[in-house]
């Protein structure tokens, strides 16, 4: 008897057709793997293929003009003309400056010192600062890379200039809060959001899918428990259990990458809180749409996906388009990416990262209201 | 509220149907406070969508009703207070261990000291020794003792149970049974649906469902005699040639074979005595009139409504 034949016993087509087919028609019939095997696939190529921008443009910038001078404008124009930089604020001193980079509100700010023109002009090879908020190396890294060109071309159509043949004035570049450009100050902090985002969504979102399945969700509901309250009773101990996980992931990071924590571990405590109920909540949800187990996990991947590409934890958020960024602001991790990134590297205060709060507690309400509500609290 | 007092379950009507499928149509009953009330049929015939209708866990589509004086439709979060619910598939956590599934139990209800009342009620089951195995790890037996116990710990008023012996041995049966008779002497309703007959036998009153709807009710006696059943049995000689020769002659409604013999069954006793008058002289048969089982009734009872439904 050859090898071959021994496995091939008599009838192992017939049994091996039997079971392809019966395979086929659970498959038919699962109509949300079904739906996995479309979605996914398109859903990555969007993301990917349009979305996805590792050299950004258009970088949200705020400008400090400390003179009111035509070659300052050239010089701003010629910032402009790169396209890396999208001038959105005029600030009008320097706190405000500061102010804008360490609350995220833009990437860059470009500060054009006072007596800048009547320098260039004397050839005295002026310096104006160009602070980026390098928390993000890849996104604030290509813009950074275009300013010596800037040098060369801004002034070049410019009369009555000094002609040393050197660059008419330098700029200085001020890469802040992480100015090493050390990746892992980048992808700790947006680790922590990211692994809380996986496991605490799985926590719940088989749930209450178990409980049907096992069939005592029958004699839960027969008992005098209420929706919130077998939400809440569910919920709270994954957060403890999510607070531990994060904890693990944060002095992991700085012990092992030497990732700094600048800002205060409490308010760093209480947001974290905040994501992981959030996650929790959007977990539950969906447990309660599933309606089994594989489905649930489904959609929690599904869920997950835009969250690693759309968060601005791999790709810079500033460099997608505008409706990208705008499925991006509903996904609790994009707020908990720039909240944590914000508060580590930068040392920022509630009063920095308020939005992002505000939109962490008004996802996790969503989430709860729907949960609540598509809780069925009868079998019918 | 006065109904309400020796009333348990009062419904009128109770119409329910699943994607156009109707599962339960038009049933309605009274089942006395203090009463073992036994509920029967088929596979499929609406017992358990009856059942949840009464506990709230499902919505009529019609009729109305009380239970325990309160309206099943808009006061369903009061009835969950005072009745237990036993479901068909056990339903405690299996990685729980008893002693942890009761004391579950006894929170969500609101006892007070949960954890001397789960020791309590471990004792009473007999359980004792037991307390810290996992739900999951005991036998079928064990397990339905562990869910009648989770049932009653709150001290419901009501207990609601969905054919608790399936699938357990008779001893166990004996003693589940005997459990519940204490219960209701204590003023405990139990309403428990069962495909047994020796178990419908031990309950003060019965309902037969087939189909959807509600064919009869009334103590076993008034059933085996509302039933108009004329039946003899027939012993000895052939019994098997006999039964084919018999099914389906005019005047025999049914012919069952028990044992070593038969039950010829028929609704009009001269077409019956008739049919069967060239069997009787027939050697070696031996004819006698009975009483109809309730198992005859109950199948003759499906025949006729399988009549009525085609």
């Amino acid at each position: 008897m050859t090898p071959l034949a021994r496995f091939i016993a008599p009838g192992f087509w017939l049994r091996t057709r039997a079971m392809l087919v019966k395979e086929f028609i659970q498959l038919r019939r699962d109509r949300v793997s079904f739906a996995m095997i479309v979605m996914i696939p398109l859903m990555q190529l969007v993301l990917f293929g349009y979305a996805i921008n590792t050299t950004p443009r258009n970088l949200p910038t705020a400008v400090l003009m400390q003179e009111n001078s035509d070659l300052g404008r050239s010089v701003l124009k010629a910032f402009e003309n790169t396209r890396y930089f999208r001038m959105v604020a005029q600030v009008h001193d320097e706190e405000a400056f500061d102010r804008l980079l360490a609350s995220g509100e833009v990437l860059f700010a470009i500060e054009i010192p006072r007596g800048f023109e009547r320098a260039v002009r004397r050839g005295e090879r002026p310096a104006l600062l160009v602070a980026a908020d390098a928390t993000d190396p890849v996104a604030s890294g290509t813009a950074l890379g275009a300013l010596s060109q800037i040098v060369q071309t801004a002034l070049q159509n410019e009369r009555a200039l000094p002609d040393a043949g050197k660059p008419l004035f330098e700029i200085r570049q001020h890469a802040r809060y992480n100015p090493a450009a050390v990746t892992a100050f980048n992808i700790v902090p947006g680790l922590v959001g990211t692994i809380l985002t996986m496991t605490m969504l799985v926590f719940t979102a088989l749930s209450v899918t178990r409980e049907v399945e096992r069939g005592t969700m029958e004699s839960l509901l027969a008992m005098p428990i209420t929706p919130l309250e077998i939400m809440l009773g569910k919920i709270v101990p994954y957060i403890i259990v999510g607070f531990l996980q994060a904890a693990l992931i944060i002095a992991t990071g700085m012990f092992l990458f030497a990732v700094p924590v600048l800002g205060s571990l409490w308010l760093l405590a209480a947001l974290s809180t905040l994501f992981i109920a959030a996650n929790l909540a959007i977990g539950y949800t969906f447990s309660t749409v599933a309606q089994n187990q594989l489905q649930a996990v489904q959609m929690t991947m599904m869920f997950f996906l835009p969250n690693i590409l759309l968060s601005g934890f791999m790709f810079p958020f500033a460099g997608m388009p505008a409706w990208a960024q705008w499925i991006g602001e509903c996904l609790p991790l994009t707020h908990y990416v720039r909240i944590v990134r914000a508060i580590m590297l930068k040392g920022s205060t509630l009063a920095d990262v308020h939005y992002d709060a505000l939109a962490l507690a008004g996802l996790m309400l969503v989430a709860m209201a729907i949960a609540v509500s598509r809780f069925r609290r009868t079998l019918d | 509220m006065s109904a309400a007092a020796d009333i348990a379950i009062d419904v009128r009507g109770l119409t329910k149907s699943f994607d156009g499928r109707v599962v339960v149509r038009n049933v309605s009953m009274q089942v006395p406070r203090g009463a073992i009330y036994g509920f029967l049929g088929p596979n499929g015939s609406g017992k358990t969508t009856t059942i949840r209708m009464l506990c709230g866990l499902l919505t009529p589509d019609e009729g109305a009703g009380t239970c325990l004086g309160y309206d099943i439709r808009t006061q369903a979060d009061r009835i969950k207070r005072h009745v237990g619910y036993m479901t068909q598939r056990f339903s405690l956590y299996q990685d729980l261990s008893v002693r942890e599934n009761l004391e579950f139990v006894a929170r969500l209800y609101g006892v007070p000291e949960p954890t001397q009342a789960a020791v309590a009620m471990i004792r009473r089951l007999g359980l004792a020794g037991r307390e810290e195995q996992i739900a999951g790890s005991l036998s079928g037996g064990w397990k339905q003792r562990l869910a009648l116990g989770a049932c009653t710990l709150p001290n419901p008023q009501l207990l609601l149970l969905d054919e608790p012996t399936a699938g357990v041995d008779p001893r166990a049966r004996r003693d589940f049974w005997n459990e519940i008779h204490e219960l209701a002497a204590d003023g405990l309703t139990v309403l428990v649906s069962t495909h047994y007959m020796d178990e419908a036998e031990r309950c003060h009153a019965i309902a037969y469902i087939a189909y959807g709807e509600l064919l009869t009710q009334g103590s076993v006696s008034d059933v085996i005699r509302q039933s108009a059943l004329h039946t003899y049995t027939v012993s000895g000689g052939d019994i098997n040639g006999l039964l084919h020769e018999l099914s389906g002659r005019p005047g025999i409604d049914m012919v069952a074979p028990f044992g070593a013999s038969l039950h010829v069954c028929g609704r009009d006793a001269d077409a019956l005595e008739k049919a069967i008058a060239p069997y009787r002289k027939r050697k070696g048969l031996r004819w006698e009139r009975a009483e109809p089982s309730l198992e005859d009734v109950f199948i003759d009872l499906m025949a006729r409504a399988k009549d009525n439904f085609q």
